[in-house]
């Protein structure tokens, strides 16, 4: 005889309103007699709403994994499964998606088929770090369900301190503000450091995000300890007629309360003859008016990515956004994309070799100093590094010559290369 | 035993035999894009191909059932190429405008809502919470679900002066992230101690280097190596719990939700920003939470019908001030929105620049 379904008053009120209903699925899934996860699903329920009941959660960790991997299973064991013994385990297989989130319908519903038959049938897109979350399986089904899925060609994400999933805007697959191709870059760093993902051994996580420009849709600046940001060094492409068009339209109100007036820089100015003038040296390349006017305003063509380092949040210190230390760099040929590795991998190994434990690359950074990192990750110095310049004169200043010589060295560096 | 099967490390996929042909064929090479309307994006590549793509909202937290109905519909109304966003909306691309309706219809239908572009409310951020999480101090599908009906309508209409990203976190570690409004729980007791338990299961110096006040000490109780609090120094984070879970920091009474506002990742007009403390004390009151709610929606209504065009919430604030804010949301201030912390001067207002 089939296992009863517990009883959840709470979180049948959960399935009114107009939003899809989580518990409605779950319930779904307790409900399918003929699957191997209806029992576990049951208790589940049970658990939930006994959480609802006491306000409180009732899963530990543990260690579950499988055969080569340190990490990517996050092992969930019951303290209540005395109660609901079905769902005494219910750990969840982290999964690297496609960079982009793009999927078929046949691989979607594949992906469905090996959960039935290894796990519960529940399955999240996706969790905060860009894991395609497989939910709740027990310790017996995880080797199974990695196998299946790793022969589709998926593998296992990051947990702990190593390196994280990574994540990647649309971009280039379908948006016209891209700078460079994101999912390139994502996985030209992320699958050249899959030993620090999937054998974690570095004082804490480690995250890289990805996005095509400064609008940032995968919130790399903060969500991510490495951020590549979409940039460009040329001015900013206009169609004047185009600007006519969005002037006729709207009115000329319009262009300067919702254009000119909201330019960070006061860059952007509004001629007689309703066309723009757009004052490129000035520009931060913030995108406020090629998301206005998309058809009139684009990013310049000579492309590139800003890195910041070192966005968290609260834990220990407080949040911290990233910030820049590489101002420019293009991302075109491979011998950029190489680079752009370099970089990854001095940051990594300076992380692990510096780093205290638990303490993320921002955190680390603001105990010595942005300097010591910069120096310690072969950088240079710029000025687009910082808001303004020391504001205290305790510092110790006798190295000065030098450093204005490497400066003046590195401007004619740059004049000489620009010729 | 049989022999263990050498895993492929693969790593992040290639997501070219996955992407929609006319993102394939167009990639890194897009013209523009508009909005037809909202839920629906319009891009037009070079090339003069044109692809639309309409977004719905989902559970996130779905079962295989929810997963094939929207494979179903992805094959019968669109072309079988789909994308996810990194707030669980699901994006169905199609190469012909005749597609849209239908396919709106039915996603609607379905009880998939059509929305979460341009200025609407997009999906709340979404954590694990008593789900799966070890440490929450609430749920996160739930308190998603619940938000999300009653601000179904600014998903599926464009009425914000901006985007608004809402997230929410179970504990102070705020997985949910930055957002314009950020529901987090803040616990307001330290924790109870299970002292039997403490040298079994903790790693004592590693607790005590976790808590950012070095509140935390060792000690003997009952004769037993374990840890003790200075509650006087104890700000309540919860930090030591996921290490020491003897050191139980969730209480049904007096872990609490609190409400942030202003966080914002872009650099687009201003620069990135973290939230700031609106209000606190509000009770974790599963399943529905009306008392969050209630507080979400005065401060959308205050941003809705003052802020101006483009004005992320951050943005309206720093333009009307704090005290406008507080007046027009109806919220007290408190000695407990001044920080006290790390950098706190940075916070305080070093001019004579007053807002009457």
């Amino acid at each position: 005889m089939a296992k009863e379904m517990p009883k959840t008053p709470l979180l049948d009120e959960l399935e009114s309103g107009p939003w899809p209903s989580f518990v409605t699925g779950l319930k779904r899934l307790a409900q399918s007699e003929d699957k191997p996860y209806a029992s576990m699903m049951k208790d589940l329920l049970g658990q939930l709403e006994h959480s609802y009941e006491t306000r409180k959660g009732y899963w530990k960790g543990g260690t579950v994994g499988v055969f080569g991997y340190g990490a990517g299973v996050i092992p969930r064991f019951s303290e209540v499964a005395d109660k609901f013994p079905d769902s005494s385990e219910f750990h969840t297989l982290r999964i690297q998606p496609p960079a982009g989130m793009h999927y078929t319908t046949d691989l979607l519903r594949q992906m469905c088929d090996v959960w039935e038959k290894h796990g519960s049938g529940l399955i999240a897109f996706h969790g905060q770090s860009g894991d395609i979350m497989f939910q709740g399986t027990d310790t017996e089904h995880v080797q199974s369900a990695f196998d299946e899925l790793n022969e589709m060609g998926f593998d296992l994400g990051g947990a702990g301190a190593g390196i994280r999933t990574s994540m990647s805007c649309v971009g280039s697959a379908r948006c016209e503000q891209s700078c460079f191709d994101e999912q390139k870059a994502l996985r030209t760093i992320i699958n050249n450091t899959l030993d620090d993902m999937h054998r974690p051994s570095l004082p804490y996580k480690m995250k890289f995000k990805f996005s095509g420009c400064a609008n940032d849709c995968v919130n790399a600046t903060h969500r991510s300890d490495f951020a590549t940001l979409g940039t460009w060094r040329d001015d900013i492409k206009i169609d004047q007629a185009e600007v006519k068009n969005y002037i006729a339209k709207n009115g000329r109100k319009w262009a300067i309360d919702q254009v000119v007036t909201l330019c960070p820089t006061n860059a952007v100015s509004l001629n007689d003859d309703d066309t723009l003038a757009i004052d490129n040296k000035s520009c931060v390349r913030c995108m406020h008016c090629i998301n206005v006017m998309t058809k009139a305003l684009s990013p310049g063509d000579d492309k590139g990515v800003t890195i910041l380092i070192g966005g968290k949040r609260t834990l220990k210190i407080g949040d911290l956004m990233g910030t820049v230390v590489v101002p420019f760099m293009k991302l075109e040929t491979d011998e950029d994309y190489e680079r752009l590795l370099e970089i990854a991998t001095n940051v990594i190994e300076f992380f692990a070799e510096n780093a205290l434990d638990h303490e993320r690359t921002g955190e680390m950074i603001e105990r010595i100093g942005l300097v010591n990192f910069l120096e310690g990750v072969g950088l240079p110095v710029d000025p687009n590094m910082v808001s303004h310049p020391r504001a205290n004169s305790y510092v110790r200043m006798d190295g000065w010559d030098e450093e204005a010589a490497k400066w003046q060295a590195r401007k004619g560096g740059a004049a000489a290369a620009a010729e | 035993m049989a022999e263990l099967r050498h895993p492929t490390e693969s790593g992040a996929p290639d997501p070219f035999p996955y992407m929609h042909p006319i993102m394939q064929k167009n990639y890194g090479k897009w013209a523009w894009h508009d909005r037809p309307r909202p839920g629906v994006l319009h891009h037009v590549a070079k090339s003069g191909d044109e692809i639309w793509t309409i977004k719905a909202g989902t559970q996130r937290q779905m079962d295989v059932y929810t997963i094939r109905k929207l494979c179903d519909i992805g094959d019968q109304f669109a072309e079988g190429r789909v994308r996810f966003t990194t707030r669980s909306n699901i994006e169905f691309m199609v190469s012909s405008a005749d597609k849209v309706d239908a396919l709106i219809t039915k996603l609607e239908a379905e009880g998939f809502p059509v929305g979460g572009t341009g200025n609407s409310i997009s999906m709340i951020s979404h954590t694990q919470g008593w789900l799966h999480c070890d440490i929450p101090g609430t749920d996160a599908s739930g308190v998603v679900k619940a938000l999300m009906d009653e601000l179904y309508h600014e998903f599926k209409h464009e009425e914000m002066p901006n985007r608004v990203k809402i997230t929410t976190s179970c504990c102070q570690i705020n997985c949910g992230g930055q957002g314009d409004i950020a529901i987090n729980i803040q616990h307001t007791k330290p924790p109870t101690i299970n002292h039997d338990l403490v040298a079994n299961m903790c790693e004592r110096p590693t607790v005590v280097a976790r808590c950012p006040v070095a509140a935390i000490r060792p000690a003997i109780v009952n004769g037993k190596p374990s840890l003790e609090v200075d509650e006087k120094k104890c700000v309540c984070c919860g930090a030591c719990f996921p290490p020491c879970p003897p050191m139980q920091i969730n209480d049904p009474e007096h872990s609490k939700l609190a409400i942030w506002v202003g966080g914002k990742h872009s650099s687009t007009r201003s620069k990135p920003a973290f939230h700031k403390l609106v209000a606190a004390g509000l009770p974790n009151n599963a399943p529905r939470w009306p008392e969050v709610a209630e507080v979400v929606k005065q401060i959308l209504a205050a941003y809705k019908a003052d802020a101006r065009p483009w004005e992320r919430m951050n943005e309206w604030i720093d333009r009307i001030g704090w005290p406008r804010f507080f007046e027009l949301t109806g919220l007290p201030f408190t000695k407990y929105h001044v920080d006290n912390w790390r950098g706190s001067r940075n916070s305080l207002n070093a001019s004579a620049q007053v807002r009457f």
